[in-house]
């Protein structure tokens, strides 16, 4: 299973005042299990994207193949659309809204068809898949969760449909450390489990960092750059044109290079620069330790 | 300190709700005592659920303590006769820029809190202009606010509070659902209100930014558990890791400089002063 995204153009407001090009002319690949992060500033046409694979919106031209199939086509069914391709919004626990954490994550599968057993046997499985303990929380009320555990629900409620591509859009967004690394840690675990084609639309340059195997690049509604992680992130300067940030470590080796320090620029981790900064400071080191 | 520098004081200040389902009360904050000084840039950090947006919205009477006192600038934030008066002292900044945007027009929105403050149309037009150009925003003041970037819509929803001349700002995550460039523009404005003088109260979970504040509060558990500058408060990392948070990235870089015998000075913890004592070694 991979994804085809060949020449897609989406037009808001058609003929109207506010006619805007949200996406141009769009081509790329992703190939089966992979990992692809998504980043743009606001309004660079992320979000649009993504609505696209998933049906929400349908290109005024070229072709989405999930698979063989062109979802773009006249004679696909939504639902059949929306089955392979699980999308998470912002802040998804603001739409839980059943009155137990099982019906809740059983409302999709049930939506599918599925038998009473399987919908049981996925909701069980979800809900182990994002860190949680169904017997503890499969009769209470999700309102009544923590906004981490909350958020987790809703994303189990996407993965139990057994979507054959998870995109998720600011996983990460308002949450404290410790809950935002859980859900990297969970996200991590579900692809590796799955083996499904993730995206992952964030801000968090970290996280995309330590999670993409490709990284893609848009800026006013087109792909401005697709590569791994380490070559987009070696483009600092135009990525701060695009208005968007390196990961921290990057960006402060960044900075030391822009005063002159002779610095390795294709750090990604804080590991990395550290082991950097150590090499070019041997000498004083051993002047220290002596 | 003498009541005149204090803006904000919070004594003893302990806040409850109930769960519906159980009827089980939950102790949100738990005995908080607090002076703010008028002027000053302090940041709150803590987990989610450790009480910091409970007490931000105690602070302009959105919520109302179970016991304990609150003053803003003197007035107490019980007295219903003052209200007004709390909340034109200390204006809010919420995470979500869509939730607090009220018109179809910059401008108008701009022009909604000093509307009901009644104060006369000529005054309006120079304060919603002023406040306009404060935030950077002048330009775009006949705009519709939903075509702006969430960095742009965060900062008309901050001119809307600068408008009502408030003395303090209360900021709630204002940068949570920002990308990079507006995260950028929002700290820059909140930086140069303070320097105007306004007293800036900014709750946030980057810890690159609570290095930039003059007073770092953690909370923890509905109590404070540690109140300090930006560098007496990063030098207690292992503490601050053992409630589940961060350090900025130039502190953590420091430690492993000084585990492997670079004494990079404890004082250090932002990028700016990092690069410039790396680069001086160099």
């Amino acid at each position: 299973m991979s994804i085809e995204v060949k020449n897609i153009t989406h037009i808001y407001s058609e003929g109207m005042p506010y006619e805007s090009v949200a996406l141009q002319e769009v081509s790329f690949s992703v190939a089966d299990g992979e990992f692809v992060g998504i980043i743009g500033h606001t309004g660079s046409g992320k979000s649009t994207l993504v609505q696209h694979l998933n049906g929400l919106l349908k290109p005024k031209s070229g072709a989405i193949f999930i698979g063989d199939v062109d979802i773009t086509g006249e004679k696909v069914l939504m639902r059949d659309i929306r089955r392979r391709i699980g999308l998470v919004f912002q802040y998804p626990e603001y739409q839980l809204f059943e009155e137990t954490v099982h019906k809740d994550v059983a409302f999709g599968p049930i939506n599918l068809g599925l038998s009473e057993e399987e919908t049981d046997h996925r909701v069980r499985e979800a809900i182990g898949l994002v860190g949680l303990d169904y017997q503890e929380l499969a009769e209470r009320s999700p309102f009544e969760l923590s906004g981490g555990q909350k958020r987790r629900i809703a994303i189990a409620g996407v993965i139990a449909m057994k979507p054959e591509v998870l995109i998720l859009d600011e996983p990460t967004a308002g949450l404290d450390p410790r809950a935002h690394k859980e859900i990297l840690d969970m996200i991590r675990s579900i692809h590796s489990t799955e083996k499904n084609i993730t995206l992952l639309i964030s801000h968090n340059m970290n996280d995309i960092a330590a999670l993409s195997d490709k990284v893609l690049v848009m800026e006013r509604g087109q792909v401005a750059m697709m590569g791994t992680p380490r070559e987009v992130f070696s483009k600092g300067a135009e990525l701060k044109k695009m208005g968007l940030a390196l990961p921290p470590a990057a960006e402060f080796m960044d900075r030391m290079k822009e005063k002159g320090f002779p610095a390795e620029t294709s750090v990604l981790t804080k590991e990395e620069a550290l082991e950097a900064l150590l090499f070019q400071l041997k000498d004083n080191r051993e002047q220290v330790v002596q | 300190m003498n009541l005149m520098e204090t803006i904000i004081r919070i004594e003893n200040l302990i806040f409850e709700y109930k769960r519906e389902e159980e009827q089980e009360v939950v102790r949100a904050i738990d005995n908080v005592s607090l002076e703010i000084p008028r002027g000053s840039f302090t940041a709150i950090i803590g987990r989610n659920g450790s009480g910091k947006s409970t007490l931000a919205k105690n602070l302009n009477a959105l919520l109302l303590p179970t016991s304990g006192e609150i003053w803003i600038d003197g007035y107490n934030t019980r007295d219903p006769e003052s209200l007004w008066q709390v909340r034109q002292r200390a204006g809010m900044v919420f995470q979500n820029p869509d939730n607090q945007l009220v018109s179809s027009i910059v401008e108008d929105d701009v022009a909604f809190g000093p509307e009901n403050l009644a104060i006369p149309p000529d005054e309006i037009r120079i304060r919603v202009d002023e406040s306009l150009k404060a935030v950077g925003m002048y330009e775009e003041r006949k705009k519709a606010p939903h075509l702006l970037s969430g960095g742009q819509k965060q900062r008309i929803a901050i001119a809307g509070v600068v408008a009502m001349k408030p003395q303090c700002i209360i900021l709630d995550e204002p940068t949570a659902m920002l990308d990079p460039r507006g995260r950028d523009e929002v700290m820059a404005i909140m930086k140069k209100l303070h320097q105007e003088g306004i007293t800036i109260l900014l709750i946030t979970h980057f810890m690159e930014e609570a290095a930039q504040a003059e007073r770092v509060i953690i909370m923890d558990q509905g109590r404070i558990c540690m109140d300090g500058t930006p560098e007496e408060i990063f030098a207690r990392s292992r503490e601050i890791r053992e409630l589940s948070l961060d350090v900025p990235l130039p502190v953590e870089l420091a430690e492993g400089l000084r585990e492997n015998g670079i004494p990079v000075p404890r004082s250090i913890i932002t990028t700016e002063e990092m690069v410039d004592y790396l680069c001086q070694l160099k």
